[in-house]
């Protein structure tokens, strides 16, 4: 009963938030908005038992992801901002095609929930996250793991040299 | 009511450390400060808050009072939302870590698998009330100072992280208490293993808590303010509270992992058995001297609360005393014990930075920044690996584990001191031309 | 400059005109912590690289000059305490020493020695109160109160002296008012016995600290050629290398009969100047203990007259004071008031070099220059 009340309630925050992102006009609003969402995201990787990616998620897309967009939106002009149109025309295209992808979600999910066949997981039988994490990154997917650590080195070396001043000969006032 | 009730009555004790730490921890912080402006007099030949309380003892509960009493000023173009959470987003990021610090065996909240990860994610969110707090400001210095901070933070956070993968390392295992235990095990604190990895994280940690000598986005005396200008009363005050939860959070960071825990000195060693009468001798030194004072003050009020001091001294002497009559294995034994063991250890981590904080100058901030990317990180890195390998000798080769520590501590050391080299050998030049903020 | 158009872009709560790409003047002062006193600093910034500054004085103008040229010359003498506030004796020892030489009065042997040892003590006092400033500034908060306290004890020598402690007024023209009292040498050898480990006790703090080093260093180089073409003296020029001390090239007071050396630096920047303050300290004690040892006995004022009217004149006469070399120009008409005293303050001139050292350094090391000239606004200003 705890859990379907705390499954509920992350869910209900992560959707509400994740709707006040896009209405909000305030750029900082949505930041902190985007903020929530993905705490409560964490929060439903915690009820999964996932309690590595819980604090991964914390870690790296709160502490990091959003800290950057959070710096690169408070130096944006907001008036300039606020003026802006929040929704252009498409909206209402827009909307239904939402609702559609959303229907058919509900009716593969309605559909193949028993179709799929999966066994519910009981919770203690679960090995702790970190270790089994751990041991397969480094075990099976180790090729995926070197690759995806020289991509992040690329980005790295790219975003330095793209923040390097250039600055273009002048002559002396 | 009686479904949750029932759902509680299992968990009281979490409950109960949990009421407990929300409870005295806001007296706790003011008392640190207290404490820190003790240590600043002192070591600045001067005697500190005096005259509120015996030795100034009533000083935190008078400035908390009128905090509480002041005008709450909202600058006149902020935003008052953002305005209002920045603060809380800063006391209770540092307050969610303290759930998983293990104050002692049983003094502890819960003990998360991932308890150490889970703490670091934790206080990390503390930068969005320092980020946001100078944003809804509505000043360009504030909003200067709280980027520089924030960037800071950022900088020495993978530092901090480094330097605690190293411990765990001969820890193996993420859980605060998992951790402690292997020192009890392994019957060697970690900072006698890896002491350049407690170094660094010492180092890191004060750059973290934006404590001097990496405070410039704080300081007065610089062009821009600090996020914190535009906060006054009770706003600035869970801003210090947050400050200070977080130094208390570093410091049991740096307690569990480094420093033993709640272990005593000695923990396997039954020759070292007499210490655990130590904890009780000394509240009871404390106890004689207040009570040897509360004569000599010049207002009987204070010689009032001079007294109640000693009572409350007695007191806490006589619990530890009578924990340690308890058989060895009895859980109030281990845990009113292991909790001094540890408190004093946070004691003494904080006496280092308030230590710190008034010997040395300031860093400038690309001193600090180029401090944390170009000295920090190599070197934390470098020792990450030394540790490794010496693992992997102890694992595959059969050394013992101090011979390839020790290995791996030269190399560090090496490694460090040429890159320190290195730069000096570099002419003295004035700073880049493109000063990046 | 002057091509590239002008943004005004608005910061909210800050007063701030962009100039081309990225370059921002800031406004630092009046009113500000670190600027020691009402000094108001202009910076043209570009990122966080200093590209020019320009400072404005005058917040503490008080026409002391043109108040000398309707003061008799004894009613003139408190006047000059108030310039250089942190080192008063020093300003009345030039003062009085300049009408002597336009009075052509001889100064007596005990009162010169006396005024030497108490114009070496405000040395100390100056330097001292510089060096916990100077620290405070880039951060580290204890020397000033060490500093402080042994500052505390020469003001309380001053104090029992002549009744002050920050505007003696302690010389009179041709000598002194009042004889020493009894306890002066056992006061002064007490401070001085114990003043060398003080100083050890803040170069323990300063000298060999990383930080310090790294915040001190390289900052705010001034060559030989440009101090020496800007007119800058005191700690500052001799830090820049160039060996020039007026208690050597033209000795005063009692300088003559002494043994002490001038430090010199090398490459001019904060750090050798911190360095050459600190040797100063030590010389300055080195004196004083010369000096206490014997003093000579006999009358403490000069042959002067209650009126003093000396002959149509001029002259100038400077003395090396702790900011520099301290100049009085004073004219005389015959009457028993100065026709004019020009005062060469050190401060104003060395503050000249302010935007010599302060180009192609960062906003934070600026306070740290601001601090390393030595300045006080009254000199600066008078």
């Amino acid at each position: 009963m705890v859990e379907q009340f705390t499954f509920y309630f992350f869910a209900a925050l992560a959707v509400i938030s994740a709707v006040l992102v896009i209405t909000v006009r305030n750029a900082v609003y949505s930041a902190v908005f985007l903020i929530t969402t993905l705490l409560a995201t964490a929060g439903i990787f915690l009820q999964l038992r996932a309690e590595f990616l819980f604090v991964v998620q914390i870690i790296l897309y709160v502490g990091g992801i959003m800290v950057l967009f959070v710096f690169v939106v408070m130096l944006v002009d907001l008036d300039i901002a606020l003026r802006q149109v929040q929704f252009n025309r498409q909206k209402w295209v827009a909307l239904l095609v939402v609702l559609a992808v959303a229907g058919q979600l509900v009716f593969a999910l309605a559909l193949g929930s028993e179709a799929l066949g999966l066994p519910a997981a009981a919770p203690e039988s679960l090995e702790p996250n970190t270790e089994s994490l751990g041991l397969r990154l480094f075990e099976s997917y180790m090729l995926p793991f070197e690759i995806a650590s020289i991509l992040l080195l690329v980005a790295m070396i790219g975003a330095v040299l793209l923040g390097k001043r250039q600055k273009p000969p002048r002559s002396e006032p | 009511m009686d479904a949750v009730v029932e759902f509680l009555k299992p968990h009281w004790m979490p409950l109960l450390w949990a009421v407990v730490i929300v409870a005295v921890l806001p007296l706790v912080a003011g008392y640190i400060v207290l404490l820190e402006r003790k240590v600043m007099a002192d070591i600045q030949a001067r005697l500190g808050p005096m005259r509120v309380g015996p030795h100034g003892l009533l000083q935190p509960i008078a400035d908390a009072l009128k905090l509480l009493l002041k005008e709450d000023i909202i600058p006149a173009n902020a935003d008052k939302w953002i305005f209002w959470i920045a603060p809380l987003i800063s006391v209770t990021a540092a307050m969610l870590a303290l759930s998983a610090m293990p104050f002692g065996p049983v003094f502890q909240i819960a003990d998360l698998n991932v308890g150490l990860l889970f703490i670091v994610a934790v206080s990390s969110l503390g930068i969005f009330g320092i980020v946001l707090g100078g944003w809804s400001s509505n000043s360009h210095y504030a909003l200067l100072g709280a980027l520089r901070s924030a960037a800071q933070v950022v900088s020495y956070e993978v530092a901090v992280g480094m330097a605690l993968v190293s411990g765990l390392l001969l820890a193996g295992t993420l859980s605060m208490r998992k951790i402690v235990e292997a020192q009890a095990e392994q019957g060697i604190w970690f900072v006698f293993l890896v002491p350049v990895g407690f170094f660094i994280y010492l180092v890191a940690g004060i750059a973290e808590l934006n404590r001097a000598p990496f405070d410039l986005p704080e300081a007065e005396s610089e062009l821009v303010a600090g996020y914190m200008t535009e906060y006054s009363g009770f706003r600035w005050a869970l801003y210090f509270l947050g400050e200070y939860t977080a130094m208390v959070v570093v410091s049991g960071i740096g307690t569990t992992l480094f420093l033993g825990g709640w272990l005593r000195p000695f923990p396997n060693v039954a020759a070292f058995d007499f210490l655990d009468y130590l904890p009780a001798v000394l509240f009871l030194a404390l106890t004689g001297y207040c009570f040897y004072r509360a004569p000599k003050q010049p207002v009987p009020i204070q010689k009032a609360v001079m007294g109640l001091f000693g009572l409350l001294c007695l007191g806490l002497a006589a619990a530890l005393g009578w924990s340690v009559t308890l058989p060895a294995e009895a859980m109030a034994r281990a845990g009113i014990l292991g909790a001094f063991w540890f408190l004093a250890k946070v004691f003494l981590f904080l006496y280092s930075f308030m230590w710190f904080r008034f010997t040395f100058p300031r860093y400038r901030f690309d001193q600090l920044m180029r401090l944390g990317w170009h000295f920090l990180i190599p070197v934390s890195l470098v020792n990450v690996m030394g540790v490794g390998a010496a693992l992997v000798l102890q694992r595959q080769a059969g050394w013992p584990l101090w011979q390839g520590l020790v290995l791996g501590t030269v190399v560090t050391l090496a490694v460090a001191a040429w890159l320190i080299l290195a730069r000096q050998r570099r002419p003295v030049a004035a700073p880049s031309a493109g000063g990046e903020v | 400059m002057a091509e590239t158009p002008t943004r005004h872009v608005h910061f909210p709560g800050m007063d701030t005109t962009v100039l081309g790409a990225d370059e921002i003047i800031i406004n630092m002062g009046p009113q500000h912590p670190s600027t020691h006193g009402v000094l108001r600093v202009k910076l043209h910034l570009d990122g966080e690289k200093v590209i020019g500054s320009e400072c404005i004085i005058g917040y503490l103008h008080r026409g002391v000059e043109k108040i000398a040229e309707h003061r008799s010359y004894q009613q003139f003498a408190p006047y000059v305490d108030r310039m250089d506030y942190v080192a008063a004796v020093s300003n009345g020892l030039g003062y009085c020493e300049a009408v002597e030489k336009l009075l052509e009065v001889e100064v007596p042997p005990r009162a010169k020695v006396v005024r030497t040892i108490l114009t070496e003590l405000q040395r100390i006092a100056s330097h001292l109160l510089w060096l916990g400033t100077h620290a405070l500034d880039i951060g580290a908060l204890t020397p000033i109160f060490y500093c402080f306290r042994e500052r505390e004890e020469i003001l309380k020598i001053f104090e029992k002296y002549c009744g002050a402690r920050l505007t003696t007024h302690a010389f009179r023209i041709g000598g002194l008012q009042y004889e020493v009292y009894d306890g002066f040498e056992q006061d002064v050898k007490r401070f001085l016995a114990d003043f060398d480990r003080k100083i050890d006790e803040y170069e323990a703090l300063l000298t060999t600290n990383r930080i310090w080093v790294e915040r001190t260093k390289g900052i705010g180089v001034l060559s030989a050629q440009d101090a020496i073409a800007l007119g800058v003296t005191g700690p500052v020029l001799r830090a820049s290398g160039v060996k020039w001390d007026i208690r050597k090239a033209f000795p005063y007071a009692a300088y003559d009969r002494y043994d002490f050396e001038i430090p010199v630096g090398s490459n001019g920047d904060t750090y050798d100047r911190y360095l050459v303050r600190m040797e100063e300290m030590r010389q300055s004690r080195r004196i004083c203990l010369q000096a206490i040892e014997d003093i000579p006995a006999g009358p403490i004022l000069g042959k002067v007259g209650k009126v003093m009217k000396p002959a149509p004149g001029e002259v100038y006469h400077s003395i090396e004071a702790p900011k520099g070399e301290l100049g009085y120009y004073i004219v005389s008409d015959g009457t028993t008031q100065p026709y004019r005293v020009r005062i060469r303050p050190p401060s104003f001139i060395n503050l000249q070099a302010f935007d010599t050292m302060v180009r192609g350094h960062l906003v934070a090391d600026v306070v740290a220059i601001i601090g390393t000239i030595d300045i006080v606004l009254g000199e600066v200003d008078r």
